[in-house]
């Protein structure tokens, strides 16, 4: 597995796209601290575009990736090497190589104007490991898919769809529901559904921290009003690992029985 | 390394319908039959890609199941040369010697077929013919007992495929058991010890070339296969 991961990692690290993501984040983060000169409301922005871009590039490069190396990977499965490995190591190679990209990508110039003099380290920390969580969640989606479907076309369309539908529209039917049925106790469904999306765990891990009860959303409240601020972090974080499980043993159980 | 009576269908298209065949050391087994008659999803099983729905593929012994160590005992040649097309030959060869993990001897092959130019190219920049050298060369630049070849002789030339040929010997020679599809009849007439006829999925004949010959009575394989594939018709 090492080695798939190393050859892999090796050959993403030649890709033009992975420097691409890098010196968009750096761009980003040097801008907002130029124009911001304030450190704090920098994170604050860079989680909205966090929040988004990691779950849309991790989903795209993920399908991207997956059916552009279908020839290294049918020079694997041919090897004396278990199926396992083979995309494990593949996973790991592109999900490893796109989060050093945005984490660099942030870190670089946070620390050039100074985050480590200033009490924002830990919002940083969390703001970077949601980030990379979120990459590895939706890069095991992106592959899962990919298995799945053998037509890139359909590939890309539903793994997109995915990527829509826990950005965007899950929260709208959320909302939909909490207002339609204000009158009842809703707490605990609020709370039961944010689990359910990971984009949405994120935004409440990193706004627990973040400590902004203007941003916090009702989700965010409930949150913090059940569980407490560190207990629902590390209730966050747990979740998460386990969107990361979910997908990568379901796409292990697909590529396990594959024909190639 | 035997195959038992072997199904395989993708969806309702039946493609394998009962196949069996054995490969045994210092044999080389031919398999011919017309595009659409399952060899390369023969072959694909054999190497554990495909998962057949019934029967058994036995290596050394042992049901082959998910297994995949027995793999590191076959030299296999897939039908088309894909390769990651960033990396340079000399690369993708030691990329491959160091995921199988197992002694290489490449440089008699490679002056054999004349790569030694191309060693430094990226594999994308290659014809055809020249791809199919390196796919041969990751075929049989480990010291394998079984060698795996689909369509071996695809896009080469004339005297490449006198050399691939005298390589094949050699092999046989040393006790390795080979099994290639192909479609060149000559190739098959020339060298094989075994010929296995796929027909839809299943073995229409299995013996020897002179049997072959005998019992479709062609003057030589070519014609016995044409009278095998018009009766075919004709039924």
């Amino acid at each position: 597995m090492l080695k798939v991961l190393k050859y892999s990692f090796y050959d993403l690290s030649r890709s033009r796209w992975t420097y691409a993501y890098l010196l968009f984040f750096l761009l980003l983060t040097f801008g907002l601290l130029n124009f911001s000169h304030d450190l704090s409301k920098t994170i604050i922005s860079l989680m909205n575009v966090v929040l988004i871009l990691t779950p849309l590039i991790g989903t795209l490069f993920g399908a991207l990736y997956y059916y552009n190396s279908k020839e290294f990977i049918d020079l694997l499965l041919a090897l004396p090497l278990p199926r396992r490995s083979i995309f494990i190591g593949k996973y790991l190679g592109l999900s490893l190589s796109l989060s050093a990209s945005f984490v660099i990508g942030i870190l670089v110039p946070m620390l050039f104007f100074g985050i480590l003099s200033t009490g924002l380290v830990l919002n940083l920390v969390i703001l970077l490991s949601t980030g990379v969580l979120l990459t590895f969640i939706f890069t095991a989606i992106a592959f899962l898919v990919s298995i799945r479907f053998e037509h890139p076309i359909r590939g890309f369309g539903a793994a997109i769809f995915i990527w829509l539908f826990l950005a965007v529209i899950y929260d709208g039917i959320l909302l939909l529901i909490l207002i339609w049925f204000e009158h009842y106790p809703l707490d605990h469904f609020a709370l039961l559904m944010t689990l359910f999306n990971p984009v949405d765990l994120s935004r409440v891990l990193i706004m627990l921290q973040l400590d902004i009860s203007a941003l916090m959303g009702y989700t965010g409240a409930v949150f913090r009003k059940f569980l407490g601020t560190s207990m629902g972090m590390t209730i966050a974080y747990a979740t998460l690992m386990i969107w990361i499980m979910i997908p990568v043993s379901s796409f292990l159980w697909l590529a396990k029985r594959k024909d190639f | 390394m035997i195959v038992r009576d072997l199904y395989k269908s993708y969806g309702k298209h039946q493609v394998l319908k009962g196949v069996s065949l054995s490969l045994e050391p210092g044999q080389i087994t031919a398999v011919l039959g017309p595009n659409g008659s399952g060899k390369t999803t023969l072959i694909k099983c054999m190497l554990g890609m495909v998962i057949g729905q019934k029967g058994e593929i036995v290596a050394n012994g042992k049901n082959i199941g998910h297994d995949y160590l027995y793999r590191k005992d076959i030299g296999y040649l897939p039908q088309i040369a894909r390769f990651p097309e960033n990396l340079k030959v000399r690369e993708l060869v030691s990329m491959v010697k160091d995921l199988r993990n197992q002694p290489v001897e490449y440089s008699a092959l490679v002056s054999r077929f004349g790569l030694e130019p191309f060693m430094q190219k990226p594999l994308r920049n290659l014809s055809g013919g020249t791809r199919q050298k390196v796919n041969i060369l990751l075929a049989f630049m480990f010291d394998s007992g079984y060698y795996i070849l689909d369509e071996p002789t695809a896009g080469l030339d004339p005297l490449s495929l006198q050399r691939f040929k005298e390589m094949l010997l050699n092999e046989k020679n040393r006790g390795k058991a080979v099994l290639m599809t192909t479609h060149m009849v000559h190739l098959a007439e020339e060298m094989a010890d075994e010929v296995v006829f796929l027909l839809e999925g299943r073995v229409y004949f299995q013996g020897g070339v002179k049997e072959l010959k005998d019992k479709y009575n062609g003057m030589n394989l070519e014609s016995a296969i044409a009278n095998i594939l018009s009766l075919q018709e004709h039924a």
